[in-house]
């Protein structure tokens, strides 16, 4: 998608900005109120890029191991009966926008990272639920009879056949929910939590336009990173196969 | 087991019993449980749906009920709003009934029926007065104008980017199905845009469009500034054109090619082609990609309340910053209502075009 040498163009920019935000200081100062700060200096870039990236990767991890247990067991033949069900709700949640998932969560959970971390939570839940559900119904059904036909248990045939096949689709939905995510933690500094956000609401309110393009960079590098490394992950793991219902 | 979850007072919880006297509680809780025990079977449909209606009648009449006699008992300057026990069962409830029409199937009339009802009942409710001593209808009293005008101009964010980036999509979306090449270039960017957060995006919009309003005056005269409305709605057709164009593509993909062969025989130029017969049998993908990008824009406008942009954010984000939990509600409620009404008219239209198609590619 983006060429190795674009790839490691952006790392680097973005390696500077997050490491080294001194350097860049003079290419922003034109964008910084008169004798205003260039720099975000109320807290360093790194900690909160670790932050941000932490509030990620725990909640996209939840999500992921539930929403791949939920379509597992929605696929089973005894959970067969929940399926419209799960299809209502998996509906009805991606009408929800983000931001009022986390705005509602805060009443609930007060300020701070927990109602970020919920909102990620729910809101990753769907496009990794709905994925793992078109990935494991519509594998080939030749594929799954000979599965049965060597001797394979439910168990073995889940672990070793099913999970396997439908890996491709499922980490498109993780993908998905992984992006979404950064987002939606973007805005998760309005109510508190230590994400990058926090830089650019900043100069959002201070009019300070130096912070709000540095927030804005990293966020977006990180974004455009994380989903392109992502996609190449997704193709080293998918097996040449046509016909399969990838999405 | 319901019953201990529905509290309704801020700060301290009352349980759903002891809200108001048992004669005038009573038969709203019997609605409720009666409407939970109907939504267990699965098997029947019309049941659950009742059950769900009967369900959500017995919540609100329980509100309703329950307000004004809390309030009485409370000081003058007391609150009263529905706690996490109410909004747990509104979705239980609002599930059954998902569940229980998406089993009936019913046609796109009724539908659109349904939903004028639906839509119908709830602003009589509204505008009855039976809910107005609920702390988030007092919060509304206090703003009306300010409410009217943010959903107003939340309404122009998300139906006015649908139409310019159907209007730039379209026509792109028509070029990259005659040219591969084009497509192959154009498609990997927009998702490259789309993958942007919406928050670094309206920031790198912020000094952009400054910048543009500070080199060319004509620029601001028609409104374009870095702060406000045009950043919000510039961001907003940005994250749209990906699943205009790409669903334009694949509509126009999915006519299938036995037709396109028989409309080039009959001597149809390439532009009657694309108006007459791949435009329409194309027409529910197309739709269907206006769906998302009318949805998704519903919630993005939220963001724009913070840089100016108004709309229901405005409300939202003000909550936050105060605490205020039932202005957060204001502004939360009618987005999430907003993008459900979206989502079902838009469903609606996307099966009557499939519909239409189907019996075009039949006849």
């Amino acid at each position: 998608m983006i060429g190795g040498l674009l790839r490691a163009g952006l790392v680097a920019v973005l390696l500077v900005l997050v490491l080294a935000p001194g350097w860049v200081a003079p290419l922003l100062a034109p964008l910084a109120p008169e004798g205003g700060p260039v720099i975000y200096d109320r807290a360093s870039l790194l900690s909160l890029s670790l932050s941000h990236l932490g509030l990620v990767a725990v909640a996209s991890l939840a999500a992921t191991v539930v929403a791949v247990t939920l379509a597992v067991l929605v696929t089973r033949p005894f959970g067969a009966s929940f399926r419209p069900l799960a299809r209502s709700v998996t509906n009805l949640g991606q009408t929800f926008p983000p931001v009022a998932v986390l705005a509602l969560a805060v009443p609930m959970m007060g300020f701070g990272a927990g109602p970020t971390l919920l909102a990620l939570f729910l809101y990753g839940l769907l496009p990794v639920f709905e994925n793992a559900m078109t990935g494991l119904g519509n594998l080939p059904p030749a594929t799954l009879e000979a599965a049965r036909g060597i001797g394979m248990g439910r168990w073995q045939r889940l672990r070793l056949v099913e999970l396997p096949l439908a890996l491709p689709v499922i980490l498109a939905g993780v993908r998905l929910s992984v992006v979404i995510a950064l987002g939606t933690a973007t805005i998760g500094s309005t109510v508190a939590a230590r994400t990058l956000g926090e830089v650019i609401i900043a100069g959002l309110l201070t009019s300070n336009t130096a912070f709000v393009v540095q927030g804005g960079l990293v966020v977006g590098l990180f974004a455009v990173l994380l989903h392109d490394g992502l996609v190449q992950l997704e193709r080293r793991l998918s097996p040449p196969r046509p016909g399969a219902g990838r999405r | 087991m319901t019953l201990a979850a529905n509290r309704i007072v801020a700060g301290e919880g009352v349980a759903a019993w002891a809200v108001a006297p048992v004669a005038q509680s009573l038969p709203a809780l019997g609605c409720m449980i009666a409407g939970l025990v109907m939504g267990l079977p699965a098997a029947l449909p019309k049941l659950r749906l009742g059950g769900a209606l009967l369900g959500l009648g017995g919540a609100t009449g329980l509100l309703a009920v329950g307000a004004p006699s809390l309030l009485a008992e409370a000081g003058t300057y007391a609150r009263v709003s529905p706690a996490a026990g109410f909004w747990g069962l509104l979705s239980v409830f609002l599930l059954l009934m998902a569940d229980a029409l998406a089993q009936l199937a019913p046609g796109p009339i009724l539908r659109a029926g349904l939903l004028a009802g639906a839509l119908g009942l709830l602003a009589a409710l509204l505008s009855s007065g039976a809910l107005s001593d609920l702390s988030v209808a007092q919060e509304f009293a206090g703003r009306a104008d300010a409410f009217w005008r943010a959903t107003l101009r939340h309404l122009e964010l998300a139906l006015g980017s649908l139409g310019a980036a159907a209007l730039i999509g379209f026509p792109l979306g028509i070029l990259c199905h005659r040219q591969a090449a084009l497509r192959g270039s154009l498609l990997p960017m927009l998702s490259f845009l789309q993958t942007i957060p919406s928050l670094a995006m309206f920031g790198i919009m912020i000094p952009l469009l400054s910048w543009i309003a500070a080199t060319w005056p004509a620029a601001q005269t028609i409104g374009i500034a870095g702060i406000g409305f045009a950043p919000a709605f510039i961001a907003l057709v940005l994250y749209s054109l990906l699943p205009v164009v790409g669903n334009t593509v694949a509509g126009l993909d999915s006519v299938p090619a036995p037709v396109r062969e028989a409309a080039r025989g009959m001597g149809m130029t390439g532009w009657q082609r694309l108006l007459r017969v791949e435009l329409p049998l194309g027409l529910p993908v197309l739709l269907a990609g206006l769906r998302i990008v009318l949805v998704q824009n519903i919630g993005l406008a939220v963001i724009a309340g913070l840089i100016g942009g108004g709309g229901y954010g405005s409300f939202v984000f003000q909550g936050l910053n105060q605490t205020a939990t039932d202005l957060i509600l204001l502004g939360a409620l009618p987005t999430v209502l907003l993008a459900m009404v979206a989502a079902i008219v838009m469903d609606i239209l996307v099966d009557v075009a499939r519909r239409d198609s189907t019996e075009r590619t039949a006849a």
